[in-house]
């Protein structure tokens, strides 16, 4: 098991040295941060003075070495925007994006999986061919598309629900959440649904594939040969068979929903890292953006690994130890 | 006395798109208390299916289309899903064939035997693990209380088996239906289970379905044989009268296939050819294609006709008092 988790996290530093690396010439190569951070009416001499402050004056090479070289003590640099620590304004912002991606999960799982079991288990009825083309839809339909809508709709139309921003929040041992409130639901909703839409939708798929294939073995006509009520056979014995797949599948999209957020985020105003991203990207504020990517990595590698363990709970056939 | 199991006429099908599969075709038989009859044909003669049938577990579009299936005198071709619901399991149980597939994998076999309990029992979970421990017990598993805390995959096939036969025996059933139950496990094994279910039944008057394609499986078990091919019953009667003297001309293949039965050095006899398929069969005997024996008569279905009490065949030409030679089978 610590073996397993060490692999895990060596895999982790394997892939942020890359990707740090590939930020800093990306950036480089997109343009002068100097440009956009120094006005223009800016003397030559007050130029070079903020280039020297940030260490742009220095060889690219170099800025790397300083870059690791702090980064190895917890340092990450400072935004060249707002002139604090990168990391801190990243962990600021993490929890309302982690919040938006949960509720948007838990969403896409509660309505996903009866929906997709529905749909296995009646896959002749009409009702199971509408689920299906449903989920074509919310497969394919654009992020951003989906998004808007929802605002035209809700919003514009109706006027039930806020266009945008995060609303009132409550302070739960200094993190931020909205989902504890009504009024922070209002604010919630339509961005958990725009960015939970196509999970859903890919649950509600696998979901019915696995369901059909389940219903067919022979330990489903056995529970049914024993005597069990309907109920039991299907809330139980398929239903914990179809929880092993849809559990590694939804943590592991997880990630996607994390990073996907960037661009719901940015529809609906959501004060999450995926705007700061942006931003930063737009400000060509480098720090932000690796900060940004070394906190999303570390996320994912901890959700895969959340994941695994969670998978050999639900299948008893699965044992950490053996997993290469 | 009235007989545990009634079965007339039975019909079960299922629609498909080049027609109908006839899967069981006309089947009448009769179980009694505490009475083995052993259900014997090749793959695909409609074995298990018949055995589904009893248990209502067609799945659809598969339907009992006609016929009646009287458990204890009480009708079960129109009985609603929760009275079979409450048969099932309780007071008539199944075993199936593959005990690597008949437990459920995610779920520990306290939680797979306890809830069989009580779905037909108001008890408590206290009671029922008991139930369970002493029921693993009388088919031999060692340490019970221990291996019921263990998951599916952490026991060989022989003791799945067992499990899955412990679980059929919870609520002493007055039938067992067991679909080639040993077919899977070794021979050692095999004869271990056979034995014990063999006393199980003697003991508590339970009577018992025994489904094989093997028929040397059988010899040793069963009261009674039925020997099914296609669909419908071919020769039916008691297992000494049917293995010494078989009349109908598969039965006399399908002990020619038996190891054993032939004279030593000769080779194995198999019935050259194939079960038709099920769709769309021309009229008469179905055998009519594979059998020695076949003239212009055998255009037409023969019916199943007692030579003597007890003993049905159906043949038309059936093989009267001829002893069994290799040459004859041929
Ligand atoms: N769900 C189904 N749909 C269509 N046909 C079916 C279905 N289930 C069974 N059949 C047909 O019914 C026939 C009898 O099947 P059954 O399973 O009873 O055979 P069996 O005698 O038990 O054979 P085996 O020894 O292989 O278990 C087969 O020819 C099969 O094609
Ligand atoms: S009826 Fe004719 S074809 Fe059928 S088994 Fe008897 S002899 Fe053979
Ligand atoms: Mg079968």
């Amino acid at each position: 098991m610590l073996v397993f988790i060490i692999r895990r996290l060596m895999q982790a530093a394997l892939v942020v040295a890359v990707m740090s690396v590939l930020v800093f010439v990306g950036i480089y190569m997109i343009g002068d941060p100097l440009a956009i951070l120094v006005s223009p009416e800016a003397t030559e001499l007050d130029r070079e003075a903020i280039a020297r402050s940030l260490g742009l004056d220095r060889p690219m090479w170099e800025q790397y070495l300083a870059f690791v070289g702090s980064a190895l003590q917890g340092d990450f640099g400072k935004s060249f925007v707002f002139g604090q620590p990168a990391i801190g304004l990243i962990l600021e912002r993490m929890p309302a994006t982690l919040e938006l991606a949960l509720i948007a999960t838990i969403m896409s799982v509660l309505i996903g999986v009866p929906l997709g079991l529905y749909a296995g288990l009646r896959h002749e009825t009409v009702a199971a061919r509408a689920i299906m083309a449903g989920s074509v839809l919310g497969f394919s339909l654009p992020n951003f598309w989906v998004g808007l809508m929802l605002i035209m709709v809700f919003a514009v139309q109706l006027g039930w629900l806020p266009a945008s921003g995060r609303g009132p929040t409550v302070d739960v041992f200094g993190i931020q959440l909205s989902f504890l409130t009504l009024a922070g639901w209002k604010y919630l909703a339509l961005p958990a649904l725009t960015l939970g839409l196509s999970k859903c939708a890919l649950i509600v798929r696998l979901a019915r594939a696995t369901a059909r294939e389940v219903m067919l073995m022979d330990f489903v006509k056995f529970a049914r040969a024993k005597g069990l009520s309907e109920k039991r056979v299907i809330g139980v014995h398929i239903l914990k068979n179809i929880m092993v797949p849809i559990t590694t599948v939804t943590g592991l999209e997880l990630g996607t929903l994390i990073a996907f957020a960037v661009i719901t985020e940015t529809i609906f105003s959501w004060p999450g890292m995926g705007k700061l991203l942006i931003d930063s990207i737009v400000h060509l504020d480098r720090p932000v953006v690796v900060a940004y990517l070394i906190v999303v990595v570390l996320l994912l590698v901890l959700i895969s690994l959340i994941v695994d363990i969670l998978y050999s709970v639900l299948d008893p056939r699965v044992r950490l130890g053996d997993a290469k | 006395m009235v007989a545990t199991l009634q079965v007339e006429n039975l019909e079960t099908h299922f629609p498909s798109r080049d027609g109908i599969v006839r899967a069981v075709d006309g089947v009448s038989f009769a179980i009694e208390p505490g009475e083995i009859l052993g259900l014997v044909g090749e793959s695909g003669s409609g074995k298990s299916i018949t055995g589904f049938s009893i248990l209502g577990l067609i799945d659809p579009p598969g339907r009992i289309a006609n016929g009646s299936i009287k458990f204890k005198g009480e009708e079960l071709t129109t009985a609603s899903p929760e009275r079979l619901r409450q048969l099932r399991g309780a007071r008539i149980a199944m075993i199936f064939q593959d005990p690597m597939m008949t437990l459920n994998p995610v779920l520990r076999i306290d939680t797979q035997m306890i809830e069989t309990v009580q779905a037909h029992e108001k008890v408590s979970e206290a009671a029922a693990r008991v139930r369970c421990v002493e029921t693993l017990k009388a088919v031999g598993i060692a340490a019970p209380e221990d291996r019921l805390k263990s998951y599916p995959h952490q026991f060989s096939g022989g003791m799945r088996q067992r499990i899955a036969i412990a679980t059929a025996l919870l609520h002493k059933p007055d039938l067992i239906i067991a679909d080639e139950p040993t077919t899977a496990l070794d021979v050692t094994i095999q004869g271990q289970i056979l034995y014990e279910m063999r006393k199980l039944c003697r003991e508590t008057g339970t009577a018992l379905i025994w489904i094989t394609h093997d028929l040397s499986v059988v010899a040793g078990l069963a009261d009674r044989i039925m020997v099914m091919y296609a669909g419908k019953i071919v020769e039916t009667g008691k297992i000494a009268t049917v293995i010494e003297r078989p009349q109908h001309p598969y039965t006399r293949g399908l002990i020619g296939s038996v190891p054993g039965a032939m004279p030593r050095g000769k080779r194995l006899f198999q019935i050259p050819g194939m079960t038709p398929a099920l769709i769309n069969l021309p009229p008469g005997c179905r055998f009519k294609n594979r059998c020695a024996r076949a003239d212009a008569t055998c255009e037409a279905m023969p019916e199943l006709a007692e030579l003597q009490p007890g003993h049905g065949v159906r043949c038309h030409h059936p093989f009267g008092a001829e002893p069994l030679t290799l040459a004859e089978v041929r």
